[in-house]
Order: C-alpha cells, then structure tokens, then sequence
C-alpha cells in the first residue's frame, strides 16, 4: 500500500440529496389549523420564526396557509412573536 | 349566510362564573344579530405565550357560529368595549376548515364519552 492513501477511521459522511416533499399534499392536509401550537410548532425555528419553504419543501400554495395559521396562533397567544429555546 | 369561528381571551381576574356569564353575554348578541351558534367550547385557564396586560394567564373561549358578515362587526365591537376581553379572534370558515372542525368535534365527542365510561 502507499503511503499517500488516505484512510477513515470512520467512513467519511457522503451528502445524499434526500428528495423534499410537501407534507401537507403528501398526506392530504387541506386545512392547517391555527389553534394547534403543537403542531405549528414543526413549522417554525427554535425562535419561533417561519421555517422558509426552501428547508421544509412546502409547496407554495400551503406555505401561504401555514403563514396564516402561524401568525393567527401567534395574535392569540398560542405562540410567541419571539422566542427562544422553543423546542 | 357564512361559517365564522372566534376565539377569546378573557382575563384570569375573573371567577369562573362571572367568566360564564360574559361568555353567555357574547352568545346573546350573536343570536340576538341573528346569528346561530353552532359550537361552543372552553379550554379553561390557560398559560400565554406572552404577557398580555401584565397577565400571563388567560380563560380561552371558542364559538362557532353561522350567520350574515354584520354579526361579525357588531361582536368585535363588543368585544372592544368590554374590558374583560384581552384578545379575541375571528376568523371566516372556508370548506377545509369546515370539515376540520367537524372531524375536530367528533374527535372531541369520543374523548368525551371515552373518559365519561372510565
């Protein structure tokens, strides 16, 4: 063997673009309701901002639609305007 | 006619009953507007996500109700004339959420009568 082979201890992490996809057109959600925090919870950060559709693979139509509901959740106290630590 | 729902929050300085009779008092002038109440629920006292008025607690309230659009302005009017209310919200129903809410009622209904047996 050479000495310029390099060696891993451990197998070096190779980048698997993984497909996104929508979950609400995945699994048939028409309706994102704004009274359940816990749920809205998967839609925004650790500060309670809007996760961007680019890391959460929303399509455009339901983005607009968890928008909404995060931001109703938010008039009425169910969610924070800032946060920290959330989840 | 159009499906509405609204959320209230009154404040915690309030016993239960005279929490009661306010919640009565906005659903009398729904149906006195010619409106119909078709749902009514309370989630009780429960922790904001921030302090509103100094509070930090608040009795949650939630009414569905069909009725014409006017009915909707005359209760936010009371809503912000009556000192009680810290927040309120009200929201027109499309089809989706319609549906929502009455799987959400059935769901509700069987929890009920789920913990009415144990």
């Amino acid at each position: 063997m050479s000495q310029n082979d390099v060696r891993y201890l451990t197998p070096i992490a190779i980048e698997i673009k993984k497909d996104k996809y929508c979950r609400f057109k995945k699994s048939g959600i028409k309706f994102i309701d704004y009274k359940d925090a816990n749920y809205l919870l998967k839609l925004v950060n650790e500060q309670g901002k809007i996760l961007p559709r680019r890391i959460t693979g929303t399509s455009a139509k339901y983005q607009k639609k968890v928008g909404q509901a995060v931001k109703r959740a938010r008039h009425i106290a169910l969610l924070p305007y800032v946060g920290d630590m959330l989840k | 006619m159009n499906s509405y729902e609204t959320v209230f929050i009154l404040t915690p300085v309030l016993s239960d009953d005279q929490a009661k009779e306010a919640v009565q008092k906005f659903e009398s002038e729904v149906s006195s507007l010619g409106g119909k109440i078709k749902h009514r629920e309370s989630w009780g006292l429960k922790k904001l996500a921030y302090p509103i008025q100094k509070k930090s607690t608040g009795f949650y309230f939630l009414m569905e109700f069909e009725g014409p659009g006017s009915v909707v302005a005359e209760l936010e009017l009371a809503f912000k004339r009556d000192e009680r209310v810290m927040r309120f919200l009200t929201t027109k129903m499309d089809k989706h959420h319609l549906a929502y809410a009455e799987k959400r009622r059935a769901k509700l209904g069987e929890k009920k009568s789920a913990s009415a047996e144990a």
